[in-house]
């Protein structure tokens, strides 16, 4: 077993970031390691070893502009990884067909589940939960459970292993701005759609992307619009039964029950204002973007008649409805928006697509992920005028913010700290970790707080750092760290003493490897208080815990 | 953002003031042996939406009955269990909550009904997260009311468990900059047993040496609770007197929460929660989902406060749904979303055996936009009533910002 037996001093990389000559102006010709690091912590899931070598060779600019351009990257092998998951291809109606509960099932399960309610014990409940599965998994290809399993294992999959890294972290920032809930009557057989509508526009125009998501069946859904009908047409018919989502549970019923709507299961009632108001709220203008109860209720009105058809059928699709729209000329956000079908909807994502209060909360949202909690405001206000200059290009507002001297300052460097997402698959990335099977992982980062896809609020995950610094988060974190250097973390395998090898003691070697930013003199201190007698998987695991791998 | 929540702190009617009563209250919870111990409210959150007119029933109501035909709870009758409880010749528990009709009419559980929210969202996560928030209506509030409390409330003697919630992460209503320790469980709060102590060590050591910030202290609350929990173990204190708790994670919370409070690790605030109550379909009566919920909820509460004892006189437990449902029953012998709800308050200071609120009653004109029960009580009043009267919280302007707390206001569930 390697250990360290002097303590030599030297240089250590943390000492390097601090010393290294700051950046201003232009992104020079010639980047520090130090500023690549910063960047790969910033544009990727966290830097591989290799990574810095990889960024010079090609020069910094040269890096970035490849990652502003994902499709010219080649990436076989996230490809062939994923073809191993069944429900990540098939479109919503094939999901639907396969892994969706058969209706009969579900009435089944809604017959014996009353009969059980009636004071049954454990054992019994047990029975017929086999009994049924016995029955009728066999009619099934998978369960919606793998629909969703495989949808977050994809996520982690994509961030460790794919090449186009700047695309998954800009795709995982849409998908949380748009964010809808897996658990929500069949929003989970509906995800994988919205989320290639999300990619197919996630370098494009900002107007473009937020219709593909005013259209898209898990919005719809989610969002309660595809309910929304014009007063006048409330006896518009019952809501398809076929939408009671029913399980194999005859336990207790769990948190699915929270995030459905009565509407969702009930009648079309009349208009309902939760996709309008999110949309100027969440998705556009922001919470104090200039909008009022009345424009949300007139955005509700026009967006009546954009529903789902086929859900009943299990072949959900956008469509628009003339007999649940309320036709008529309306003001919204004191401009005038003449009558007319789609056409409201329409105008109305334009207007709010290259409103001046979209483009700087838009912008705003995406200096916060890329460079500060805070950003810096004249960063926001260039980005927002580019983002008004070029129509909503998301692919320029992107490199004006990511080319800044503003994010390349000394100053924002390790002051993210990282989501649960963002630390796991970063600390497997650091790690070299040969990755068979992401579901402890992405179960690990449900422990941390962050289920992946289950996130029932609108909002989204936060991005800040309060969001994700809490004790239960920390001691998961803390054991996560030691699990996975230590061999612990199901279908991850580490390698720590290879880790370890080529350095001149233990704690810089791990340290130059895993945490390339640099372990703080005081961290590096008490590590070597403790590291003696240690094995290697710990000194990794202490590292892969401290307090500045918890930052990007 | 910031300037909001700075601008929201500000606005609110600070320093309210309830006079000296609560410091009184404060100082004469003194266990026998002279050591303070400290007050705790509980919460519970019944996610879902739970039906609060199946739960405490308004069997004095014809309108009751016309609008629930299948699933109405049968007036009192005898001593028949099939029926509603009789609570005061107007109300009646639902039976399957009879484990807690002792404690009701000892005086140590009360109800508050038509008691929700001002806002009139009939969405799930909406509703739940203003309540959480304690700001209806509003979603840019970034903190929860509880942690608003610590905030307002400072304590230089809180121990590392003051605000503590038994739930996997931090609830919403927890958040913010008053430090809050979530945990799944007693046992599973710590380090893996494989950690051994040198690296227990490292980690305490470099997030102590760690610059001063957000982490740092987290860090510091984290190893504090993980220290508090090792020394005094409260995960071995087995149930008192035969208590026995429901399976299922509401028993298994408060299970938890009773040892944090027996091993006096100085709990103020503690929360946790129970979902599956949006029973749309198969809601049922005297029997059926609500039935099987209600069952476990009052397994629960009873085993929570039969295990506590005499330390149940420093304990005020309150339940929260983020509204209640439909008055008429659907088609599916289910209920719809609605408006108001109720609460249960369980606790030696609770003015008990009393349904307190106004009723505002079921008649057509009465109901909420023509179809559900009326707020007639603001959640946020029963709560700074709770803050107020049973912690003795003075600033409750902060805790619930652009809502006027006064006392007159307060539904007067605590005695005073």
């Amino acid at each position: 077993m390697p250990r360290r037996q002097t303590r030599r001093p030297l240089v250590h990389v943390g000492l390097a970031v601090m010393l290294a000559t700051p950046v201003h102006g232009a992104t020079p010709p010639l980047a520090d390691d130090a500023t690549i690091v910063h960047v790969l912590s910033r544009l990727t899931w966290g830097p591989r070893t290799g990574d810095v070598a990889t960024v010079r060779a090609l020069g910094l600019p040269g890096w970035i502009e490849r990652q502003l351009h994902p499709e010219r990257i080649e990436d076989r092998e996230i490809d062939t990884r994923l073809l191993r998951l069944e429900t990540i291809r098939p479109t919503s109606a094939q999901l639907i067909e396969g892994y969706d509960i058969p209706p009969e099932a579900k009435r089944e399960i809604q017959r014996r589940r009353a009969e059980l309610d009636e004071g049954a014990t454990e054992e019994q409940r047990r029975t017929a939960r086999r009994e049924l599965v016995a029955k009728y998994a066999p009619m099934m290809e998978g369960s919606p459970r793998q629909v969703l399993t495989e949808l977050q294992e994809a996520k982690v999959l994509r961030a460790i292993l794919g090449e186009r890294q700047l695309d998954e972290v800009l795709v995982d920032f849409w998908m949380n701005h748009f964010n809808v809930y897996a658990q929500k009557g069949p929003v989970r057989f509906l995800l994988g759609e919205h989320e290639r509508a999300i990619r197919r526009h996630a370098w494009g125009r900002f107007e473009d992307l937020l219709l593909a998501t005013a259209k898209s069946p898990a919005m719809l859904f989610y969002l309660d619009n595809w309910l929304s009908a014009s007063p006048s047409a409330s006896a518009g018919g019952r809501g398809p039964s076929a939408l009671r989502r029913g399980r194999f549970g005859f336990g207790r019923p769990g948190r699915d029950a929270q995030g459905r709507s009565a509407e969702a299961q009930g009648r079309r009632r009349g208009l309902n204002e939760n996709y309008a108001r999110e949309l100027m709220e969440l998705h556009t203008l922001g919470v104090d973007g200039g909008y009022t109860q009345k424009d949300v209720t007139e955005v509700a009105r026009a967006f009546t008649g954009w529903t789902i058809t086929g859900l009943r059928q299990g072949r959900p699709e956008f469509a628009f409805e003339e007999r649940l729209h309320d036709d008529g000329d309306r003001v919204v956000l004191g401009r005038r928006i003449e009558g007319g079908g789609e056409r409201e909807g329409r105008s109305i994502i334009h207007m709010l697509a290259t409103h001046a209060s979209t483009a700087r909360f838009i912008t705003f949202k995406l200096a916060r992920r890329f460079v500060a909690d805070e950003p810096p405001p004249a960063l926001v206000d260039r980005a927002a005028s580019v983002f008004q200059a070029t129509d909503g290009s998301i692919r320029e507002v992107v490199r004006t913010i990511v080319t800044s001297p503003e994010f390349l300052a000394p100053e924002v460097r390790s002051t993210k700290i990282k989501s649960p997402l963002e630390f796991v698959v970063s600390a497997v990335r650091a790690s070299g970790a040969k990755v068979a099977d992401g579901r402890d992982l992405a179960r690990r980062i449900a422990d941390m707080g962050m289920p992946l896809y289950l996130q029932a609020p609108p909002t989204g995950y936060k991005d800040t750092a309060e969001a994700w610094v809490s004790t239960s988060g920390l001691v998961a974190r803390l054991n996560f760290a030691l699990d996975l250097a230590a061999g612990r973390v199901g279908g991850v395998r580490v390698d720590a003493e290879r880790l370890a090898s080529g350095g001149p003691g233990l704690t810089d070697a791990l340290a130059a490897r895993l945490l390339p930013s640099g372990l703080s003199e005081s961290t590096r201190r008490t590590i070597e208080g403790e590291a003696a007698g240690l094995e290697t998987a710990r000194v990794a695991g202490l590292i892969l815990g401290s307090p500045e791998f918890q930052r990007r | 953002m910031l300037p909001r929540r700075v601008f929201l702190q500000s606005s609110g009617l600070a320093l309210v003031s309830f006079g000296a009563l609560p410091r009184l209250l404060l100082r004469a919870a003194q266990a026998a042996d002279g050591v303070p111990r400290r007050r705790t409210l509980v919460v519970i959150f019944q996610r879902g939406a739970c039906d609060g007119l199946n739960t405490v029933v308004p069997w004095g109501e014809r309108a009751y009955y016309d609008a629930r035909r299948t699933i109405a709870v049968p007036a009192p009758r005898g001593s028949s269990r099939k029926t509603a409880l009789d609570l005061d010749g107007f109300f009646g528990l639902h039976p399957a909550l009879e484990p807690l009709l002792p404690l009701w009419r000892e005086g140590s559980l009360a109800a508050v009904h038509a008691v929700g929210s001002p806002d009139a969202t009939r969405s799930h996560f909406d509703a739940q997260d203003f309540m959480e928030s304690g700001t209806p209506g509003r979603k840019a509030t970034e903190d929860g009311w509880m942690n608003r409390h610590l905030q307002a409330t400072p304590d230089p003697g809180a121990t590392p468990l003051r605000a503590v919630s038994l739930t996997p992460v931090l609830p919403r209503s927890l958040q913010g900059r008053g430090p809050a320790v979530a945990m799944a469980s007693l046992r599973g709060f710590g380090l893996g047993p494989l950690t051994g102590e040198a690296v227990a060590r490292g980690f305490e050591g470099m997030y102590g040496a760690a610059v001063e910030d957000a982490l740092r202290s987290t860090g510091r609350e984290a190893f504090e609770a993980m220290g508090a929990l090792r020394s005094a173990e409260p995960s071995r204190r087995a149930p008192e007197a035969g208590a026995r708790y429901p399976r299922g994670p509401l028993g298994e919370s408060l299970r938890q929460i009773a040892q944090l409070l027996k091993a006096d690790l100085g709990v103020e605030l503690a929360f946790t929660e129970i979902g599956g109550w949006d029973h749309h379909a198969a809601e049922g009566g005297v029997t059926g989902q609500l039935a099987s919920r209600l069952r476990e909820l009052a397994a629960a509460l009873f085993a929570f406060h039969h295990d506590l004892g005499p330390r149940m006189a420093d304990v005020v437990l309150v339940t929260l749904t983020e509204f209640g449902r439909t008055v008429r029953e659907n088609g599916n012998r289910g209920t719809d979303h609605g408006h108001g709800s109720v609460s249960l308050v369980m606790g030696g200071a609770v003015q008990g055996g009393k349904v307190h609120g106004r009723w505002p009653g079921l008649a057509p004109s009465a109901l909420f936009e023509g179809r559900d029960l009326a707020v007639t009580t603001d959640f946020r009043d029963l709560l700074a009533e709770l803050l107020a009267r049973h912690l003795g919280a003075r600033d409750l302007g902060p805790v619930f910002p652009g809502h006027a707390v006064a006392g007159s206001r307060f539904p007067g569930v605590l005695r005073t």
